[in-house]
């Protein structure tokens, strides 16, 4: 069983190139944000060259509100990689955020068998290096004001 | 595409541990294949392969004693570019740049590198895989997976659907002496208490680790004619890049217009359907997303029989697929949907004219004829 100082799987760390360091420098200061196109206004993740929908290179970094919903995930019960081991069953999320992109994550303190499409969480930013800081989701606070 | 054809088809055997070199099974495919076609390795010019295979176009034809290579290349991505390939070399020779073009693949996908393995598919955190490894998505799998959760949801495909297309490949399966689980009955209760891998994917929905090679040959329609057998003529084939959609949609919503345009079929006219199924359920989602069914029809219609050879009316990986056969990615679907327009097939469709191939997700397909 290999764990980073957090008890989360030793999973690869991510090595952030020029085009998306921004991503990760935004999360290590405290804040999630998402690349968005300065012509068109589009929010794009992962951050590319171009904006998808107008072609523009220009773009800027849009704090998001961090709350979103479970967009559909799966829960690894066999260590088909070596860092699952001691870690199983293990759950992988893909949440929608409530601007629209969606973000491969963790679930923290929400156990496998509760996990469901379309549930509402909120993000919390986990220091796992003294470089890297990863977005993760629990359950919100407080109730939601739909 | 019509004017070009596949003249041979080569397979060595399929098993867990080979005992030979990459590239020994990737020869020994082609020379089975070139001697089903009746041509003579001298007059290969063309070899094209899968980009995350080991054994290059320059050691097949310094191997094969190919005096002029016109026409090599590969073609990037995963296993899932075998319709791909075929659409490339089909271009080539209808352009006159080659004449007999070879795809081939040699793998110790057991023994050697399995691609089930993060340690094997992993990228260490680089480039895509920033946002994707450090959450756990380590193999195609964990994105497989996401995929299939979410259209469960949308609609209402269940695991036990899942079972029917693995139950119905083994049948398959049970019928051909070569496939690995030849001699393996599977029942639908199997695979409803198999363990999960990576849920919603139980262990039989997971396609088998095969080590073995695989080869065709294809030339123009004209040559083919004059070979040893009865050319599978190349009706259509299309290759495309990404769905819009990409956890919900296979890439077969951008490959199926342009397929179907340039067969000018629909797909109630196909005869006999060959999908790649590295796992399970990506049959229903392949039935839904070319159009043999509607969207959310593709379960129902598995769990009813429709893809068994037996009674089914629209027979599905008659040689067991990767699920049961081999998992050669892709290139054993490509013989098996030549066999069916041959006539060869352990599960022959009758009087199987049109045979219909998916080499991954959506993101190619071929459609291949029965000559006149």
């Amino acid at each position: 069983m290999t764990s980073t100082p957090g008890g989360r799987p030793d999973f690869p760390l991510p090595v952030p190139n020029e085009d998306g360091a921004p991503f990760w420098e935004h999360l290590r200061a405290g804040e999630l944000c998402i690349q968005q196109c300065t012509s068109c206004g589009r929010l794009q993740h992962p951050p590319r060259v171009l904006c998808p929908g107008c072609g523009s290179p220009d773009r800027d970094w849009a704090p998001m509100s961090g709350r979103g919903t479970v967009y559909s995930f799966v829960v690894t019960h066999q260590a088909i990689h070596p860092s699952f081991e001691g870690h199983l069953p293990y759950v992988t999320a893909l949440v929608e955020l409530e601007e629209g992109p969606r973000l491969a994550t963790n679930l923290l303190d929400i156990p496998p068998g509760e996990v469901e499409i379309g549930m509402p969480v909120e993000v919390e930013l986990v220091p796992v290096s003294d470089e890297i800081t990863l977005p993760l989701f629990r359950r919100p606070s407080s109730p939601r004001v739909e | 595409m019509h004017r070009v054809a596949i003249a041979g088809i080569g397979e060595t055997d399929y098993s867990r541990n080979s005992g030979r070199s990459e590239t020994r099974l990737a020869l020994d495919a082609i020379q089975h294949a070139l001697d089903d076609a009746g041509i003579d390795r001298t007059e290969v010019d063309g070899l094209m392969r899968w980009s995350v295979d080991t054994t290059s176009e320059e050691e097949v034809a310094a191997n094969l004693g190919v005096k002029d290579l016109a026409w090599f290349g590969e073609v990037n991505q995963a296993g899932n570019v075998g319709a791909a390939l075929v659409t490339h070399a089909a271009a080539a020779i209808t352009a006159g740049l080659a004449n007999v073009v070879v795809i081939y693949r040699g793998v110790n996908g057991r023994s050697g590198r399995r691609y089930g393995r993060g340690e094997v598919t992993g990228r260490r955190g680089q480039g895509g895989a920033a946002y994707t490894e450090p959450f756990g998505i380590l193999t195609p799998q964990h994105g497989l997976a996401m995929l299939a959760r979410r259209r469960m949801h949308e609609f209402g495909t269940t695991s036990r659907q899942f079972g029917w297309v693995a139950v119905s490949e083994r049948e398959h399966a049970n019928r051909n002496p070569r496939a690995t689980y030849y001699d393996r009955p599977l029942t639908i209760e199997d695979h409803q208490d198999s363990r999960l891998i990576v849920d919603p994917f139980r262990l039989f929905d997971c396609c088998l680790e095969t080590d073995g090679g695989g080869a065709i040959v294809l030339t123009s329609t004209e040559r083919a004619r004059d070979l040893k057998q009865p050319p599978a003529l190349i009706r259509a084939a299309a290759q495309s890049g990404y769905s819009e959609r990409p956890y919900v949609d296979t890439a077969a919503t951008s490959t199926a217009p342009r397929l179907w345009a340039q067969a000018e079929l629909r797909p109630d006219e196909i005869d006999v359907v060959q999908i790649y199924d590295h796992f399970a359920p990506f049959v229903i989602f392949a039935l839904e997303d070319y159009g043999f069914v509607r969207r959310g029809e593709g379960g129902p219609f598995v769990e009813a029989g429709g893809m068994r050879w037996d009674g089914g009316t629209l027979p599905v990986n008659t040689s067991g697929g990767h699920l049961s056969e081999a998992y050669l990615q892709g290139m054993n679907q490509l013989i098996e949907s030549v066999r069916q327009v041959r006539g060869t097939s352990t599960s022959q469709v009758a009087d199987a004219h049109l045979s219909f191939c998916d080499t991954g997700i959506g993101t190619g397909a071929i459609i291949l004829e029965r000559d006149r």
